[in-house]
């Protein structure tokens, strides 16, 4: 407790130097907040999104369907069974159906997926209904990022070109009935969505579905040969990639952090420097050296609990209202490749809060103690005549 | 009169560079409570490292130190931390106040190392305070401070745990004369009312005009060590 009220006494009564540690700390501990908000927020976001748009509460794949291997949509289709058709009808599940093809843009060929959909769908977010009732012209829709690469909005004609089961290669122009606008690239660029039963005639492949997606109502059951792939499995790229993100953000927050520490630790090495009278006059008045010790190290503590009333004085406000109005992403981050929002709204988690504060507390009494322990080695005499040792 | 510091055979030596400087050689002295001793001689002659030794913030080389008999060479950093902080005052040449703390807690520090309650705390470092004369100053840095008034407080730090043993180095050499026969008083008075041994390191006239015991210090040795009598403000 001693210890604790000389260090608070010492370091409020160091002024300016105690006011330029803690911002420089407090600083860093709000941006290591906020950055791990827009991480979580960001995580939060794609997965929530990728749900909603393409997973489901997860997917029954045929054997050998391989989404990232196009070849495999030849064979890794088959008919619904009874029981598959009745749950689709009860909207559990809903097939989808993919082959390749070719599009026509502007009268240039380029490589697609066509992705077949039953327009009442209601277990994806994708915009299906504007699939329904286009009787006389074939309908698709498109995402935003497929629109802007084959320079195409609605109403625009699209000549499409594939081979059905037999192999046998057939044409038509299709019309884009809508564009819709959503984060999850993998349902987006190169890809065509047209209404099931309309790819079903294209591919001569009546009742067949390549992959069904399974809605909330979806309870299991044996539907062999359909394997059932669960959420865990189906983002397991995605949480890849945010905690590769996260690596990468904690080498730059990390840098801050030493950043601020180094001030601190700064401030510490030079005090035991500049302040060898007021340590030489601590051991004369019968503090022993460890004690000495601790009141240096516990200055350090000091300066970060300071550092975080601070961050939490200004750091609150500005990370509710970042919150709120989130952080707009450049407009090339959309092709990542990933789901990414065109804003991101950051989530502050108690447990990340209390981790960064625990870390900032621990690191800078770490970074204190170290140069504080020579105390333990100074010669009183020599201190209290101020020599530097 | 008992005595309270014992001294045999006494040496001190440092390293210097590759060799050694020999600080204080052989010295035989006693001390009795209530003393009013200064070490005088000249810089270099090895009185600091004397009163540092008896202060336990250094160790002999060679001989024997013992202060209200615990032999200072014996003791560990708790021990000899402790003798300083229950028994022993420190007066310096610089005042070594604390500049971030007030009168008030530079005089209540010592007493913040013994626990004492906050109540009776508070009234011993004002009773202190009163003794100097600086009870009016309780609330102000040491930077607003005049020379004579630091120093008024760092006795009043030294004296507010009632310890057996002043030791001063230089107290009076950055002080006018005026200031200098103030402290001097100051001290005077402590030791008469209170029985306190106070032992100077010093070659300020002024100073030995206190005391009742002078030794003289010449390249680490006792060479001369004489009583005398007082006598204060000329």
């Amino acid at each position: 407790m001693l210890a604790i009220k000389l260090a608070i006494k010492n370091i409020l009564g160091a002024g300016l130097r105690t006011f330029l540690n803690i911002a420089v700390l407090s600083f860093a501990f709000v941006v290591i907040i906020w950055h791990n908000g827009v991480i979580d927020g960001w995580n939060r976001q794609a997965r929530r999104d990728t749900i909603e748009w393409e997973i489901g509460q997860g997917q029954l794949w045929l054997p050998g369907y391989d989404p990232l291997d196009y070849l495999s949509y030849q064979d890794a289709h088959a008919p619904l069974t009874e029981v598959i058709n009745g749950l689709v009808a009860q909207e559990q599940l809903a097939p989808i159906l993919l082959t390749q093809a070719s599009i026509f843009p502007q009268g240039r060929m380029q490589g697609a997926v066509l992705k077949g959909i039953p327009p009442q769908q209601s277990l994806l977010k994708i915009p299906t209904a504007l699939l329904e009732g286009q009787d006389g012209e074939a309908p698709a829709l498109i995402g935003k990022r497929m629109a802007e690469s084959i320079n195409m909005k609605t109403g625009d004609k699209l000549l499409i070109r594939w081979r059905d089961k037999n192999g046998a290669f057939d044409a038509l122009e299709a019309t884009i009935v809508g564009v819709f606008n959503c984060n999850v690239p993998t349902i987006d660029g190169g890809q065509i969505w047209l209404p099931l039963e309309q790819l079903r005639t294209m591919l001569a492949m009546p009742g067949e579905a390549t992959m069904l997606v399974a809605g909330k109502e979806y309870t299991g059951g044996d539907m062999a040969p359909w394997e059932f792939k669960g959420q865990s499995f189906l983002l397991s790229d995605l949480d890849m990639i945010i905690q590769s993100k996260k690596g990468g953000g904690a080498v730059i927050y990390g840098l801050l952090f030493i950043i601020a520490l180094l001030a601190i630790f700064d401030t510490q090495v030079l005090s035991i420097f500049r302040r060898q009278k007021e340590i030489g006059t601590y051991i004369a008045l019968g503090m022993t050296r460890w004690q000495v010790v601790g009141i240096f190290t516990v200055e350090g503590t000091v300066y970060s609990i300071l550092a975080i009333l601070l961050g939490a004085l200004y750091g609150t406000p500005l990370l509710l209202y970042l919150s709120k109005v989130g952080w707009a992403m450049p407009s090339g981050s959309t092709d990542m490749g990933i789901s990414i929002a065109e804003r991101i709204y950051p989530v502050y988690g108690a447990g990340l809060i209390g981790f960064t504060v625990v870390l900032v507390v621990l690191a800078a009494t770490v970074v204190s103690f170290l140069p504080a322990r020579k105390i333990a080695r100074l010669n009183p005499t020599d201190a209290l005549k101020g020599k530097i040792q | 009169m008992e005595t309270i510091i014992q001294i045999d055979k006494l040496t001190k030596r440092f390293p210097v560079g590759n060799g050694e400087f020999t600080a204080l050689k052989d010295i035989k002295l006693a001390f009795r409570k209530g003393e009013f001793t200064g070490f005088v001689g000249p810089s270099g002659s090895g009185k600091t490292t004397l009163l540092n030794i008896i202060g336990s913030l250094d160790t002999p080389t060679e001989g024997e130190v013992s202060v209200l008999g615990q032999d200072v060479a014996r003791l560990t950093h708790r021990q000899s931390a402790q003798l300083r902080n229950q028994h022993l005052g420190f007066i310096f040449q610089t005042y070594n106040l604390f500049p971030v703390y007030t009168v008030f807690e530079n005089v209540e520090f010592a007493l913040l190392l013994q626990h004492i309650p906050a109540a009776d705390r508070r009234k011993a470092v004002m009773d202190a305070l009163e003794w100097v004369g600086l009870a009016d100053k309780a609330g102000s840095k040491p930077a607003q401070l005049s020379g004579g008034e630091g120093q008024r407080v760092a006795i009043a730090r030294a004296m507010v745990k009632r310890p057996a043993i002043m030791l001063a180095d230089e107290p009076t050499a950055n002080l006018d004369s005026k200031n200098s026969h103030h402290i001097l008083q100051t001290m005077k008075q402590l030791n008469k009312e209170l029985n306190t041994t106070f032992l100077f390191a010093t070659h300020d006239e002024k100073v030995m005009g206190y005391l009742n015991r002078i030794i003289y210090l010449e390249d680490g040795k006792v060479v001369k060590d004489e009583a005398v009598v007082a006598q204060g403000m000329p």
